[in-house]
């Protein structure tokens, strides 16, 4: 009889585990649910505190601003704003559009707009993106460069009613309206100033989802919010943001359908793709793009007729072999200083480099050989290598030059270990040769690829690069009064940078993702952002 | 017995301040701002930094630092971390369980295969059962682990379905980065066994054991394993401690969140309070496995006296 019974437990054993063993594949998976690959988010979910693309999916799915970026062109159009009037390019009244709340009923006002950039601008709240309140005026005093804030607002803000408030900017900036489609500018809701902490653990927004649960470190369950006001509702019933610690793992989990939709497809897939996926893949320009960076502040490096070196050196780059061959076309040779990814709307214009950006060898050597040659006879290339494939890039530019130069040992590469101490060694000017620097764009307009990193002290002025004539037309083109002689002006300005070369172009990064079948309708944003919204299961 | 467990433990706490403090000095002279360095490629704007250096302590002397952690663990605080600016304890303390999780599932996994295997091996010397394990072992230990993991991710995860492909929180999904984990182990465990064993069996006190007529069964599980065991129990507590520090390739082939995972990320980001908490935990764990193994080995060997 013992036997008997131990036969008939360890029959009962198998089947347990045969009937979880067969439902293990499918737990988790529920009707209408896009299964997203996500990462932990680097900061916390506060709009004015979120720089980086995983916290940037959250906010894309929980918040609608003032205006919002065509996922497609990339052209900023009224969202919650009515309209956004100015009669000087300085001053600008906004009037919100009625019938817009927040998820938990509250109505979205003048307020909600105000509060927000007020605590987003405070240097109290330490927020990361607090500078992109710099051209409004008083900042100064809200976020003073050193020192204590002597006021807790903006002055440059005032609500005239609940549907309407005034903001006073530093100085012309006639494109600034179209800057409000950033995350930064997100409105906020009471339950954010009034329990903080709860937010955080369960941020409410006025997006075309809730959040339903959030565990940090492993998932975020959104669900559409059917009472969403808005015109651009979630054509799903919800997206499951599912941290992967590793693109590989993500990648394998797509392939055994266990997940909807990636990201980022690891370097080391990237030959398979195109079989693994067919065209299920996507592969386009992303507001990113790459540059080697002179530093203008070494006299080596800024004396008249450099110019003639920096140029060579650009041409003598072949670009179009390096991201064939090393990221096998995720990125795109640059012609410019800007990114595809702005669209026409946004002041794109292939080919503003010229020549200088084209290779030619022979012509390379000669502009350098005319400009005196290269400081000292050689060259060091200089990045962290800790991420991305900087070192192998790095190798095969210092390969094209001196292939283009007869000369071994013409360009060297010196590899910073750690990005901490690459980021020390550029902020305290100690660059000796040219720095890789790559740029993510805030907003797709031109102004933004060019402002911050070419004027004159702009804050990723690395280089401290400086030119009257570039930050006149800057100025300019921030006074214009309509956008498209704006980005006149601003394409101009780039012709400077082509004569110049404080940076030379190397290549425009592609946003990747790929899907499964189950979904359809899959597009990435300018930001290299998955269209959540509109993607359809089944 | 209880003076020389007082001792060590005295001994503990010292071990745990000399490591952290090594520590702590090795990231205060690693170049670069952690702080500064948290906006990517974009400069930070330098009075939200200097705040933020401000309230992490960052502008204060080394000593000083030291001194603010020390007194912040005693009272079971690990600070704030600097990227999600939440508490460490409570970003480890999920990623630890899952840790201890697969640590004790391959631990166990360890011991049972190792030692079963061992034991057939040695009992069994030049059988066809002693030469296969050798020819195992050899292979598990011949195999990196994200091979092993891989293979079993595509052969029992993507053909067969039997298994979840990562983790999903239950128990099925354990099974095969456990088995991962546990593969090179159990080979070393059973190599480690059939070789003391084989020792053991020949030496003078079994000869007398089974010279003396005792049944062979006595023989062997009274005087034999029993002595054979200790090596094992060593190199068992050692490697327990190691899977408690954390898995970093198996955890990442599983999507497994454990703390192997939070310390390299930690180490990109230069996100110190989580390095320094993930590292305290682990010199923790590991001078108290220690002191089990030392009370064990004087349990299993009566001639070993603790004083």
């Amino acid at each position: 009889m013992r036997g008997v019974a131990r036969a008939r437990w360890a029959v009962g054993a198998v089947a347990v585990a045969l009937v979880a063993a067969g439902c293990g594949g499918t737990a988790g998976e529920s009707k209408g649910v896009v299964r997203a690959s996500w990462g932990d988010p680097q900061n916390p979910l506060e709009p004015a505190n979120t720089n980086e693309v995983q916290g940037g999916k959250v906010l894309a799915m929980l918040f609608r601003g003032l205006k919002r970026y065509d996922p497609k062109s990339g052209a900023a159009e009224n969202m919650l704003a009515d309209k956004i009037d100015t009669s000087d390019q300085q001053n600008f009244t906004i009037t919100l559009k009625d019938g817009w709340t927040f998820s938990n009923g509250e109505k979205v006002t003048a307020h909600s707009f105000v509060d927000a950039w007020n605590y987003a601008a405070n240097l109290d709240n330490k927020q990361k993106n607090a500078s992109f309140f710099e051209y409004v005026e008083g900042y100064d005093k809200v976020h003073p460069a050193s020192g204590n804030a002597t006021a807790k607002t903006l002055p440059g803000l005032a609500v005239k009613d609940d549907r309407t408030f005034t903001v006073r900017l530093r100085t012309k900036f006639s494109t600034w309206p179209d800057t409000l489609g950033y995350a930064a500018y997100s409105p906020l809701p009471r339950a954010f100033f009034d329990n903080h902490a709860a937010w955080l653990k369960k941020p409410i927004g006025n997006g075309p989802y809730t959040i339903d649960s959030y565990h940090k470190g492993s998932a975020m369950r959104l669900t559409r919010w059917d009472a969403y006001p808005g015109p651009d509702k979630a054509q799903n019933a919800g997206v499951e943001l599912r941290v992967y610690t590793d693109n590989n793992t993500a990648y394998t989990d797509l392939q055994a359908n266990n997940l909807d939709l990636v990201d980022d497809i690891p370097s080391t897939q990237l030959k398979n793709v195109k079989k693994d996926l067919g065209d299920r893949y996507i592969n386009q320009p992303a507001g990113i793009i790459q540059t080697l960076d002179f530093p203008m502040y070494d006299p080596n490096w800024s004396k008249p007729g450099l110019e003639k070196v920096r140029r060579g050196l650009s041409m003598a780059i072949n670009r179009d072999q390096i991201t064939e061959q090393i990221y096998r076309k995720t990125r795109t040779p640059a012609t410019d200083w800007t990114s595809p990814a702005l669209g026409e709307a946004g002041g794109y214009k292939a080919g503003l480099c010229g020549d200088a950006c084209g290779y030619d060898p022979a012509a390379a050597k000669k502009l350098i050989q005319d400009g005196g040659g290269l400081p000292g006879g050689r060259i060091t290339l200089t990045s962290n290598v800790d991420t991305g494939s900087h070192r192998v890039w790095m190798d095969a530019v210092c390969n094209s030059i001196n292939n283009a130069l007869n000369n071994d040992r013409a360009c060297t590469v010196n590899p910073v270990g750690t990005f901490a101490d690459f980021r020390n060694q550029i902020s305290e000017q100690r660059m000796t040769g040219p720095f890789r620097s790559g740029w993510q764009m805030d907003y797709p307009l031109i102004q933004n690829f060019l402002q911050p990193l070419y004027y004159t002290g702009a804050s990723s002025n690395y280089g401290k690069f400086s030119s009257p004539q570039f930050d006149n037309l800057v100025d300019e083109a921030n006074a214009e009064s309509s956008a498209d002689a704006a980005n006149a002006k601003f394409q101009d300005a780039e012709k400077i940078l082509a004569d110049q070369m404080p940076a030379i172009p190397l290549w425009y990064q592609n946003g990747s993702a790929g899907y499964s079948d189950r979904i359809s309708d899959v597009t990435l944003n300018p930001f290299s952002v998955p269209v959540y919204e509109q993607i359809k299961v089944g | 017995m209880g003076k020389y467990v007082i001792r060590r433990i005295g001994q503990m706490v010292i071990v745990l301040f000399g490591a952290t403090l090594i520590l702590f000095a090795c990231l205060f002279v690693l170049p670069g701002d952690p702080v500064g360095s948290l906006g990517g490629d974009k400069a930070r704007d330098p009075a939200v930094v200097q705040e933020l250096r401000e309230r992490y302590g960052l502008d204060k002397p080394l000593v000083e630092q030291y001194g603010n952690y020390v007194t912040n663990l005693v009272k079971g605080d690990l600070g704030e971390d600097y990227t999600q600016r939440r508490q460490v304890t409570e970003v480890l303390g999920p990623k630890l369980q899952n840790t201890a999780k697969l640590a004790l599932a391959a631990i166990v996994l360890d011991v049972v295969i190792g030692m079963l295997a061992g034991l057939i091996a040695a009992l069994f010397r030049y059988s066809f059962w002693d030469v296969l394990v050798t020819l195992l072992t050899t292979l598990a230990i011949g195999f990196p682990s994200f091979v092993i993991g891989s293979i079993f991710q595509s052969q029992f995860a993507v053909k067969l379905g039997w298994f979840p492909l990562i983790s999903d929180g239950s128990f099925n999904s354990l099974i095969m980065p456990a088995v991962t984990l546990a593969i090179i182990d159990a080979a070393l465990v059973a190599r480690l066994m059939r070789g003391t064993m084989l020792e053991v069996l020949r030496a003078d006190y079994v000869k007398t054991a089974v010279a003396k007529g005792l049944p062979r069964r006595t023989v062997l599980f009274k005087h034999v394993l029993r002595n054979s065991v200790i090596p094992v129990v060593t190199y068992i507590g050692i490697s327990f401690g190691g899977l408690l520090g954390g898995a970093l390739i198996t955890e990442a082939i599983f999507n497994w969140d454990g703390i192997g995972f939070a310390l390299v990320t930690a180490i990109q980001q230069q996100n110190n309070p989580i390095i320094v908490g993930v590292v305290t935990y682990g010199v923790a764990v590991f001078v108290v496995l220690n002191l089990l193994v030392d009370l064990l080995y004087a349990m299993l060997d009566p001639r070993i006296r603790l004083s």
